[in-house]
């Protein structure tokens, strides 16, 4: 194929020479080693392999769908999907002039509400910090929440918005994905609704076949036929 | 030690063993990814009569909060002997023995993992032997390396591992019980075949430089055949059956 796809396996010496290492490979002597199960991409000067499993390492700028789990007096803590949990100071949400003895963080967000979030900050030493103040993050009001494997998210989206394209073309449905694996689906006809779901599973199940895209469109037009 | 047992002949004057294998061939072993749906990742493993179940979970916060490292991830492991896995009752409750080779297993398994990229986290490794017949500690090591690729954890190279020993003066490949109850020596090795390097040596008895050495090439031999069953049962879960 194009750029030498390649399945491999933690400890497989994807190839020799002078790359740089990306995403989870390590470089040993000359050799290229995979720490992951995945697909093994080779460019002109850097190789990188794209996981198929694993958890949802958060990342600044990456957007995601949170639940929140219980609050302080100044804070959320979101589950974000993670092994980390997703902090979500009040200020973001009630601005500069926020009081802790004014105001009441479960009259906006409650524990089991989603939001769409943002991830402000992160590094090693602190749990990512999330902010919803931005367009199109907030409170989510409706819709159903599908989870995929967060390793799959980029497979869902397809190369420049493809997938994710014809499936909300097909189905006429609005998707939220979040980076962490969590998607939110809403549609106004039940039908386009259990569709786009269907469609979604099946990239999360198949996701490592090759010309996914066309597979999910048959599969979304046979169906609208019947 | 020698000769308890006087009717069982370890090594005949063909060269074939108790159980009819040959001084350097294995057991059957099967391994399989996955199966577990509620953890992480999981593998089994059948090696010989051994039936070996692990399930990892992580990386997750860790629990006390004590324990955790602001460094790195930490790595847990249970090894744990089912009542049934023996043919006495086994007390459940952990064991001396069972308590060291948890601390082994996950020693063996550490050189591999790469858990500096999640600090504060845990990685729990779960091992049920569910049948045991010598060498456990060799199938639940290559299982839980199986598991873990499973769970997604960052691995440097997967773990295979696999014992050799001696029995009737001669050096062999992969120690069943009966051999390990009655032969000379017994010694489990864990090996990163892509890295060459060992992650686990041990040794119960007593060899002679040049036996310690071809006791070590037996054991990583078998370590080669163990990888490329782990190597098949990933690509498998993964892939399915086209390979690439």
């Amino acid at each position: 194929m194009e750029n030498k796809r390649k399945y491999v396996i933690p400890g497989d010496v994807i190839t020799t020479g002078p790359y740089r290492p990306e995403q989870n490979v390590i470089l040993d002597g000359n050799k290229i080693i995979s720490t992951a199960i995945g697909i093994s991409e080779i460019y002109d000067d850097s190789i990188k392999v794209i996981p198929l499993t694993g958890k949802y390492i958060p990342k600044i700028d990456d957007l995601v769908i949170g639940k929140v789990i219980s609050h302080t007096s100044l804070s959320w803590e979101l589950d974000i999907n993670s092994c980390y949990v997703g902090f979500l100071p009040a200020q973001d949400v009630f601005g500069r002039d926020f009081s802790a003895h004014a105001d009441e963080l479960s009259s906006k967000l409650k524990s089991g509400d989603l939001v769409a979030a943002r991830i402000a900050n992160f590094d090693r030493t602190r749990d990512p910090l999330v902010t919803i103040a931005d367009r199109d993050l907030g409170k989510i009001d409706s819709g159903h929440l599908v989870k995929i494997s967060p390793s799959k998210v980029p497979r869902l989206i397809g190369k420049r918005g493809t997938m994710i394209q014809a499936i909300e073309m097909a189905t006429g449905a609005a998707i939220t994905i979040g980076q962490n694996g969590w998607v939110v689906v809403s549609c106004e006809t039940p039908e386009g609704l259990l569709k786009a779901k269907k469609a979604i599973q099946m990239v999360d199940e198949k996701a490592h076949v090759a010309n996914l895209t066309d597979q999910v469109k048959e599969m979304l037009e046979s169906k609208g036929e019947s | 030690m020698g000769g308890r047992d006087t009717a069982l002949v370890l090594l005949d004057e063909n060269g074939i063993r108790c159980d009819g294998r040959k001084v350097d061939e294995p057991r059957r072993i099967m391994i399989k990814a996955g199966g577990l749906k509620n953890a992480d990742g999981s593998a089994y493993i059948e090696f010989g009569d051994n039936k070996i179940l692990v399930g990892v979970f992580g990386p997750r916060d860790v629990h006390p909060k004590h324990m955790s490292n602001t460094d790195t991830g930490i790595l847990r492991v249970r090894y744990h002997m089912e009542p049934f896995s023996v043919t006495e009752r086994k007390n459940p409750a952990p064991s001396r023995r069972e308590i060291e080779i948890s601390k082994v297993i996950k020693e063996a398994l550490e050189p591999a993992v790469m858990l500096d990229k999640f600090p504060r986290t845990a990685v729990d490794v779960f091992i049920e032997v569910l049948q045991a017949d010598g060498g456990t500690r060799c199938a639940a090591l290559s299982a839980a390396s199986v598991a873990l690729a499973d769970a997604g954890i960052p691995m440097r190279d997967m773990v295979a591992a696999c014992a050799a020993g001696k029995a009737a003066d001669t050096i062999i490949l992969d120690v069943n019980n009966e051999e390990d109850q009655a032969g000379q020596a017994d010694m489990p090795i864990g090996y990163m075949p892509s890295l060459e390097k060992i992650t686990l040596l041990q040794l119960d008895g007593v060899l002679t430089p040049a036996e310690y050495k071809k006791c070590v090439e037996t054991g990583i031999h078998g370590c080669k055949i163990v990888y490329e069953l782990q190597k098949k049962a990933l690509t498998e879960k993964y892939f399915g059956n086209g390979e690439k």
